[in-house]
């Protein structure tokens, strides 16, 4: 079987979008842990200098470009995918089967992909592109420069539109998530029931919290919990 | 269970042939028993209808003990109707109460065309089966059933596969018009078996690459199949298809 066979297949397809799924999804975790970092209430200080760390060093600027890479093939496979899963049927039910036995999310996952994606790119605009090309202005802790990217958290989240918007990315990357982590692993070709409830369970948690946690984000700094 | 009659209103597919577009009939049918299955319902209205000189309406059955997958019929929303584990053949008219109305279609995917009314072309699960659904056994003798040991676990694994009549009720429930369920039960049933061992890679790449030539989409572990299923096949089925897909596509030698 040939590499182009394989990943052009539908089941090679969905090999593709499981796999970059649970590499973004580990990102995630790197994502959220860091940002909590502006709940230590010290103005800023620790997750500014979290953020230079990561920024400055060559590792994590390499898995920065496997990261854009990721998240390209995971949109454009998945928008793929679902214009062509939808044209298989082309005359539609009267009745439609509605909820019957799968949560409507799971029938969404190509809209709220397609709602993350707009979200993340208010989200570039807003931090990435600052950061990594534009500029942000510097603080200076313990005498030495750092990019003050709580300050322009602070900035930023300080209009109820963007703090509005960024929960609503939030809400669909929940819900996203809630269908994705476990379908990722099926893809893969978990099939052992008994770990797979501990997948479904742990991907419900995990899209709550890690997505709830992204949420408070926005709505701590607009309401002053952080200081 | 107390017998009583009921008047009922019939909303049909109807369709000439592949060709022509369709569009619903509706129907009264009155004094219809709780006692009657659902295709003999339809089979009253169908005498009706052709002492009236009207066509009946088409519809595939063969066996009307739930065993040969014939009878598809969307109904209200559902493949095979509101009872779980069922098909149409083995729903009852005390399913439903005087004054109803049902709304039947058949299965709608490009992949199974409609041939005329309720009745689809699913001879793409037979093309699919061919491209790899089988084993090879050689000719001569039986080999003894003990001669060669199969685990427990894993033999009622493979029965629970072998279950699926290929009613195609799971490509008529999954929003994307996916035959996986029907596929993965096929290639659980034979690759679990140790006599399903030596083909076991050529099977699933044949069946797949068939299903996708027939024009059925892509799995996304939404349920739907599952929750239909008369044979009550698990999506699990599904994760060990694609598990075999990718050791057969990762380890192939070309």
């Amino acid at each position: 079987m040939k590499w182009s066979e394989f990943f052009t297949s539908s089941v090679g397809k969905k090999f593709v979008m499981g796999f970059t799924g649970l590499f973004l999804i580990s990102f995630l975790v790197i994502h959220v842990g860091l940002n909590a970092c502006i709940w230590a209430n010290d103005n800023g200080v620790m997750f500014n200098k979290a953020a230079h760390f990561m920024g400055s060093m060559v590792v994590i600027r390499i898995m920065e470009v496997g990261l854009l890479a990721g998240i390209f093939l995971h949109a454009i496979q998945g928008l793929v995918l679902t214009a062509q899963n939808y044209k298989r049927r082309s005359v539609g039910y009267a009745v439609p089967m509605g909820n019957t036995g799968s949560p409507w999310y799971s029938r969404w996952m190509g809209l709220l992909g397609t709602l993350i994606l707009l979200f993340l790119i208010l989200h570039w605009y807003n931090f990435w592109i600052p950061s990594r090309f534009t500029g942000v202005e510097e603080v200076f802790i313990d005498n030495k420069p750092y990019d003050n990217l709580y300050g322009l958290m602070l900035l930023t989240f300080s209009n109820w539109w963007v703090v509005i918007v960024y929960v609503l990315g939030c809400i669909s990357l929940a819900y996203h998530l809630m269908q994705g982590f476990h379908a990722a692993f099926k893809s893969l070709g978990f099939h052992n029931r008994k770990y797979l409830v501990v997948i479904r369970n742990v991907g419900n948690v995990f899209s709550i919290v890690v997505s709830g946690a992204f949420a408070m984000m926005p709505i701590s700094m607009k309401l002053g919990w952080v200081s | 269970m107390e017998h009583y009659n009921m008047n009922l209103t019939l909303k049909v597919w109807r369709q000439q042939n592949t060709r022509t577009a369709g569009r619903f009939e509706t129907y009264k049918v009155s004094e219809v028993s709780s006692e009657m299955s659902f295709l003999e319902m339809i089979d009253v209205l169908n005498e009706r209808l052709t002492s009236e000189g009207k066509e009946p309406i088409a519809f595939d059955h063969d066996c009307r003990e739930g065993i040969c997958g014939s009878c598809a019929m969307y109904i209200n929303g559902r493949p095979h109707g509101p009872w779980h584990a069922n098909t149409t053949c083995q729903l009852h008219m005390r399913a439903y109460k005087d004054g109803d109305t049902i709304v039947v279609e058949p299965w709608r995917a490009n992949a199974f065309p409609v041939i005329k009314d309720l009745m689809v072309d699913r001879s793409a699960f037979d093309r699919i089966v061919q491209a790899g659904g089988y084993i090879s056994v050689n000719t001569g003798n039986a080999v003894d059933a003990n001669a060669v040991a199969v685990e427990k676990e894993k033999a009622d694994e493979s029965f629970a596969n072998a279950m699926c009549i290929a009613c195609g009720a799971c490509v008529a429930a999954c929003k994307n018009s996916s035959a996986m369920l029907f596929m993965s039960a096929k290639v659980a049933h034979l690759s679990l078996l140790p006599q399903g061992a030596p083909e076991r890679n050529t099977r699933v790449v044949n069946m797949v690459a068939q299903m996708d030539k027939e024009g059925f989409g892509s799995c996304t572990f939404q349920g739907a199949c599952e929750s239909v299923c008369p044979k009550e096949i698990k999506i699990t089925s599904i994760a060990r298809l694609h598990g075999e897909y990718l050791s057969a596509g990762l380890t192939s030698n070309k």
